[in-house]
């Protein structure tokens, strides 16, 4: 009888560091909504129409939250907010898929969706503190030009499935290939996400946070980090930086 | 009790005629003081099941069409053009679907709380209507499985959620609340669907020597050969006792590991550890409604069933829904209170959407339903043993409670940490579904009502014997509890 391996969620992977983490600087984000459509090209994300995605249906896998705070007249608007999935360390949605959908790869130490193994039962979504993850409602269609441009290295989804970022794992893969081919280490830089090659202000940096010289390090250690709401305790892989250690603009 | 209750009728004088009224009224109003010959009332269960209407038939064809339109073609629908014809979004990823889920469990509860606790406890005005509720939980059971598979996004790989042996070695998830939920359901759907079984042997039995053709031969298959010998009724007893007290934990596990799929979860509003007991007492207080109300239906339309199911039962049940009510309110509270209590910003927030929000009239109508109606009426003796007003009581408990659930569920879940992403829900396809699903219910037990005897003859008949037996004064008296 074969070997089972069921993870103990929690206990394997509070105490790791991680592997791959992403910075992302919120005082230099301009809010073009680069990153979402280059994340929508690269992931072959289906385009759900004007209505559905009016009715909260998008599958983009990254959002650029702007909101308005305090009353009126003297109301501001707050930074815009890339948010993506943290790939947590301690992830919530992990432990409440009922077949191991949603699970913690060992090598990357990224959160992954198995879409071939996912039923649709949404739980990962409602458990998620971060609303990242997505749910494909129906099969959309590609009209014909759009077929073109499907991304090989991607699995297209079908309906009634959870699909959420991936860290652009298939370029991390490449990058892992590449180095491997040519006898070395994965270098700082060399892996970029859709999104960040496509950021123009440069806002979203990506690379080893367990490399304490990496680019993506330094910038977490620079003081201006936060993580959101770390105090779930849920070890996002994701660093925000932002003066004033604040959720949103305050002045 | 000194009441001659026997069938035969007494010599009496004038003096003593304000006794004899006494005792008619008392006739009246018990059915274990009411005796009837073994062989009439067997025939009058014959009859009930026998007899069937064209009007029977005219609602069964029509419920079979509302089951066939609203839950055949729109669940397929559903699953051929995917989950987008329903309502759910983000962020409100559970929808009605999980409400009925819920709020069928909660129904299919109080089956057998009535029949196993009443059981347990030998309260004597269990008897005649044990086998309807239990009917009401296998039935209840069915609709919230049913509601689980529409739920889901890729049907056809439910088998999934089993542990069944495969090539690759892949598991279930045991660390998921739903891989316990489904486990616990399929338990107690297994262990009530026994615990239907094993009471309707003896009437299965009386059953097969009083038919002929097809019912003979159905009959014959599922009494298993039970001829009443000494020995039968003895494993019988102990079966049935075993399965009373194995029954009761199981059922609740079951709704509490339900109020685990939410209070397991990193959500305002969901992560709260009272949830297990009050979901158990909201099921209860549903369900007891929902006992009432088949009850009084089945009094009103089956033959002879206004001899078995008298105002005696609906007062007792008038009086339990009354309680569970109270434990209901109490259970809110503390909910509410704890929640509110520890001052986390995003369940503040979550619970003035409750009261504040757009669908906020669900907030007080849930607990004037929940509490005013049942507090301001089922106090009155005359309420509880109106039939027409305890079924409208009962009917509108049974929405609150579904209103509570819907609260729970949908509502909760437009609310959560990044206001950005906040989105109402609108429900589509899930209406018809609904309705298919309530018109199912009804229509499986219409068709049962045919084929089961609704009322368990002989727990009736024991009754009323060993209340008879009482009068012998001096001779040993065999009581309830000798007979079980």
């Amino acid at each position: 009888m074969a070997k089972h391996n069921i993870p103990e969620v929690k206990a394997n992977w509070e105490a790791t560091e991680g592997m791959w983490g992403m910075s992302i600087d919120m005082d230099v984000c301009t809010g073009c909504q680069a990153c979402v459509a280059a994340c929508a090209m690269e992931n072959n994300i289906s385009f759900v129409g004007e209505e559905d995605a009016g009715y909260g249906r998008s599958l983009h896998w990254m959002r650029i939250e702007h909101t308005w705070q305090g009353e009126y007249p003297e109301v501001t608007p707050t930074s815009f907010e890339p948010v993506l999935c943290q790939q947590c360390g301690n992830a919530p949605c992990e432990p409440v898929c009922p077949v191991f959908a949603s699970v913690h790869s060992k090598s990357e130490d990224l959160n992954l969706q198995v879409y071939n193994r996912c039923v649709g039962t949404r739980y990962c979504a409602n458990n998620c503190p971060y609303v990242a993850r997505v749910f494909n409602m129906r099969d959309y269609d590609r009209p014909d030009p759009l077929s073109n441009q499907l991304n090989p290295d991607v699995t297209v989804r079908r309906r009634g499935i959870m699909e959420k970022c991936t860290f652009c794992i298939q370029r991390i893969h490449k990058g892992q290939d590449q180095a491997k081919s040519e006898g070395r280490d994965v270098l700082d830089g060399e892996v970029v996400p859709a999104c960040a090659q496509a950021c123009p202000a440069d806002a979203i940096v990506f690379g080893r946070i367990d490399d304490p010289e990496s680019k993506v390090s330094l910038l977490a250690k620079s003081g201006r980090g936060i993580q959101l709401f770390e105090e779930l305790g849920t070890l996002p892989r994701v660093t925000y930086l932002k003066e004033e250690k604040t959720y949103g603009r305050t002045g | 009790m000194a009441v001659l209750a026997n069938s035969a009728p007494h010599q009496h004088s004038q003096a003593n005629s304000a006794e004899h009224d006494h005792e008619a009224h008392l006739r009246e109003e018990h059915l274990m003081l009411d005796p009837r010959p073994r062989g009439e009332m067997n025939a009058m269960v014959m009859e009930s099941m026998l007899v069937t209407s064209w009007k029977f038939w005219v609602v069964a064809v029509a419920l079979a069409a509302v089951v066939a339109y609203c839950l055949g073609y729109y669940w397929y629908r559903m699953i051929a053009e995917g989950l987008g014809i329903a309502g759910v979004n983000r962020p409100v990823y559970w929808g009605i679907f999980l409400v009925n889920t819920v709020f069928w469990i909660g129904i299919s509860h109080a089956g057998t709380f009535v029949s196993a606790l009443l059981r347990v406890f030998k309260a004597e005005f269990r008897r005649p209507f044990t086998r309807a509720a239990e009917l009401m939980t296998t039935f209840g059971l069915v609709q919230a499985g049913l509601s689980i598979f529409m739920h889901m996004g890729r049907i056809w790989l439910a088998y999934w959620l089993f542990p069944y042996p495969n090539e690759r070695g892949l598991w279930p998830n045991f660390h998921s609340p739903l891989s316990w939920d489904f486990l616990a359901i399929n338990t107690y759907l297994l262990s009530s669907t026994m615990y239907l079984f094993l009471p309707l042997i003896p009437d299965l039995a009386m059953a097969r020597d009083r038919s002929t053709g097809w019912r003979k031969v159905l009959y014959r298959t599922l009494a298993l050969g039970f001829r009443g010998t000494e020995g039968e009724w003895t494993h019988l007893r102990f079966a049935m006792n075993l399965f009373a007290f194995a029954i009761l934990p199981v059922m609740f596990s079951v709704h509490t590991i339900v109020s685990w799929d939410f209070a397991a979860a990193m959500r305002p509003g969901w992560s709260s550890t009272i949830f297990g007991p009050y979901f158990v007492v909201g099921a209860l207080q549903s369900g007891l409604s929902a006992v009432a109300m088949v009850i009084i239906v089945v009094r009103a339309t089956m033959k002879n069933m206004k001899y078995f199911i008298r105002p005696e039962h609906l007062d007792a049940i008038g009086k339990l829904m009354l309680i569970i009510s109270m434990a209901w309110a109490y259970f809110f509270f503390n909910d509410y209170l704890v929640q509110w209590y520890n001052g986390d910003k995003w369940t503040d927030i979550l619970l003035k959407f409750h009261e504040e929000g757009p669908i906020g009239w669900m907030w007080y109508a849930m607990l004037i339903l929940n509490v005013a109606l049942p507090w301001l009426t089922l106090w009155n003796k005359n309420i509880r043993r109106n039939p027409t007003i305890l079924f409208i009581i009962g009917f509108l408990i049974n929405v609150a409670m579904w209103f509570e659930r819907y609260i729970i569920i949908p509502t909760s879940l437009s609310i959560n940490r990044f206001p950005f992403t906040y989105q109402f829900y609108k429900p589509g396809v899930e209406i018809p579904l609904s309705i298919g699903t309530v018109a199912l219910f009804v229509l499986l037990y219409m068709l049962a009502s045919r084929i089961i005897p609704l009322v368990p003859v002989w727990e009736v008949q024991e009754g009323q014997m060993a209340h008879s037996l009482r009068k012998f004064g001096k001779e040993s008296i065999v009581t309830v509890s000798d007979l079980e």
